[in-house]
């Protein structure tokens, strides 16, 4: 049987916690199938991911500029697509420009999957093709997605795109198929890697440092203490989802 | 009976009206052979307005399956003699026309030749998924309900089946309002009116079908419907335009009222172009005023104007459908409440879409599946309505 360590301190990395919990490590070293978990890393192959983290994202609206895209352009570049943006094209982040009607404040801010704790594409998928995996990533399963464009007519920040041409030259770690439906997978197979997202770190080499990822689930981590500090934002909060993704200054 | 009236040159006018509806559903299947092959770039669908004009077809066929059956239900269910004849014939419409929908909506579906993992895959939370259910459920017991009717010892059976098949399609009707009721944060949708709506519609466009095929079927008899019975059915007819027109009212009334909603409202209502045109001048004017002035303008109300009427509530129900299922997509998203945005991706755009000839073929497709059914089976099976006149006038009261 598979068992989680659950310390309550998660922010230890792996040296710390053997040297700090020697004891329990010599109870779970002799229980055959333990999994000794650390948090603080990427998983191994065939590893579950685990509810103990929540990935997600905190985007900073007073730091991202007007007119640079670059999240959009690492996007592309590290999930194998266009970067067109025809509307059949796929587009998986955008670059948003947002005027408040009442005092005319202009500002811009990057938008994808919000990674719903209560996604409603997952809700309404026929197939269960949408789902969403413990860590709080939603993903499409592209082998069972059949394309009936329901998650799309059901996602509220339309951050869904619909396979509309075959495709070629498909990068092997990001599957995706012509008639299925697919959005930001969080750049999951960095994450499992223990990596930051793409968009995150083409942020940080702009200078912004506007995108700032992490576990929500981890109090030490940065985006966690970011988030008790200051005042963020769900877009659409009223509905209830839970975004994994919050916005700051907006 | 049906094949004595049929001459050896009637014969050869129906194999040249099934020649007419394989030729479409050629022209379907080449059209969506198209669409697989090449993907939805050949449609005018795109990110932003994911449902076309297939979706149009389809669920107008399926709305009017299940509202076709309704003629079978007030014969078996509320016991109304007249109705009863017409049973079978609106059991054997209602197969049609779903079939003809549901090949429409699997074949519109980015995979295709993935529709077994609709089954394989149930996802108890999706309103899709109680959708196929349903669906299966209703063909089904249509089938059987048919037999029942048709079978004359299994006619003890067509009472129960019958109150079975009516509870089956208020749920079905429910569930396709369903599909748009749940959709929360779409302008249009996400309202509870909808399921009822759809129940209502369906009334409407199920008897509009049954009455052209009706009085085409007695026309190839060369038979005259029994003047009370084609009252009391025009009647009934007017009554469900009516009641249509009053949710469809009740429905922009509420949103109009909710200040969240106005714009929406405003741009499917005046300033949409193409949308508010197809609503008042296709839905409510030719698709509701007046098929109700033909049906009950004192001297009309004859077969032909009852056809002409029943035309027109269908050409009104596909305008409806266009503008409740495009337009509403075609508005954008509320994202951002209170700000003005936009972007590469459609945000704060109106969506743009303009239909190919092959989902409109595919949708042609469809309805031709529903006619060669149609067609086939009314010669086959015996479901011409036959009217005891006496019965039909004392039922008239």
């Amino acid at each position: 049987m598979k068992q989680v360590n659950l310390d309550s301190k998660p922010n230890l990395d792996r040296r710390d916690f053997l040297t700090k919990s020697s004891v329990g490590l010599a109870g779970l070293a002799v229980a055959p199938g333990m999994i000794l978990f650390d948090l603080a890393h990427g998983r191994e192959p065939g590893e579950a991911a685990s509810n103990l983290v929540r990935w997600g994202m905190l985007i900073d609206n007073n730091q991202c500029e007007t007119g640079c895209d670059d999240c959009v352009t690492a996007c592309s570049t590290e999930n194998g697509f266009s970067g067109g943006t025809k509307a059949t094209d796929s587009q998986w982040i955008r670059k948003v420009q947002l005027k408040d009607n009442l005092t005319g404040r202009v500002s811009s801010l990057p938008m994808m999957c919000q990674h719903c704790e209560e996604p409603p594409c997952v809700d309404v998928c026929p197939t269960q093709a949408s789902f969403k995996r413990a860590d709080g990533i939603v993903l499409v399963d592209k082998h069972i997605c059949i394309g009936c464009r329901y998650c799309i007519m059901a996602c509220p920040y339309q951050a869904r795109s619909f396979v509309h041409e075959v495709i070629t030259d498909q990068k092997t770690e990001v599957p995706r198929g012509k008639g299925t439906v697919e959005s930001c997978t969080l750049c999951v197979h960095r994450v499992d890697k223990g990596e930051t997202t793409a968009c995150a770190e083409a942020c940080t080499k702009a200078g912004h440092s506007a995108i700032l990822f992490g576990d929500l689930n981890d109090p030490e981590s940065a985006i966690s203490k970011r988030i008790r500090a200051v005042a963020t934002t769900q877009v659409r909060a009223d509905l209830g989802l839970n975004t994994g993704v919050r916005y700051e200054g907006i | 009976m049906l094949s004595k009236s049929f001459s050896r040159l009637e014969t050869r006018y129906f194999y040249a009206l099934v020649a007419l509806g394989a030729f479409f559903v050629f022209l379907g299947y080449l059209a969506m052979h198209t669409m697989e092959e090449h993907g939805h770039i050949v449609t005018g669908m795109n990110n932003q307005i994911v449902w076309g004009i297939p979706h149009v077809f389809a669920i107008f066929m399926i709305v009017a399956a299940s509202g076709v059956l309704n003629i079978a239900s007030i014969g078996t269910v509320f016991g109304k003699t007249p109705y009863k004849a017409r049973a079978p014939l609106a059991g054997l419409l209602s197969i049609a026309l779903l079939g003809g929908g549901l090949a429409v909506l699997m074949l519109d579906l980015g995979r295709p030749d993935r529709i077994i993992v609709a089954a394989t895959h149930f996802n108890p939370t999706s309103v899709f998924a109680w959708n196929i259910f349903l669906y299966s459920g209703f063909f089904s017991l249509a089938v059987l309900y048919l037999w029942t009717m048709m079978e004359k010892r299994m006619n003890v059976w067509s009472k129960p089946i019958g109150f079975a098949m009516f509870a089956w399609r208020v749920l079905l009707t429910s569930g396709t309002g369903m599909i748009f009721a749940f959709l929360v944060v779409r302008q249009a949708y996400g309202s509870a009116l909808l399921p009822p709506m759809f129940i209502v519609l369906s009334f409407a466009w199920g008897l509009a079908v049954f009455h052209v095929v009706q009085s085409a079927m007695y026309a190839w008899n060369d038979k005259v419907i029994d003047p009370a019975v084609q009252k009391r059915m025009k009647n009934l007819l007017g009554v469900f335009v009516l009641s249509s027109l009053y949710l469809v009212a009740t429905y922009h009334m509420t949103n109009l009222y909710f200040a969240k909603q106005t714009g929406f409202e405003l741009f499917i209502l005046r300033d949409g172009g193409i949308y508010p045109m197809l609503f008042w001048a296709g839905y409510v004017v030719l698709g509701s005023l007046l098929p109700l002035l033909l049906l009950y303008l004192p001297g009309l109300g004859n077969t032909k104007s009852v056809v002409s009427a029943s035309l027109l509530v269908i050409a009104g129900s596909f305008a409806l459908l266009y503008v409740f299922i495009i337009g509403g997509q075609a508005y954008p998203l509320s994202i951002f409440p209170g700000y003005e945005v936009n972007s590469s991706f459609g945000d704060g755009q109106i969506g743009n879409y303009v239909p190919s000839i092959y989902e409109i073929l595919l949708g042609v497709g469809g309805l031709a599946i529903a006619f060669l059914i149609t067609i086939i089976s009314t010669r086959v099976l015996n479901s011409l309505p036959q009217d005891v006149a006496v019965v039909a006038a004392k039922n008239d009261k």
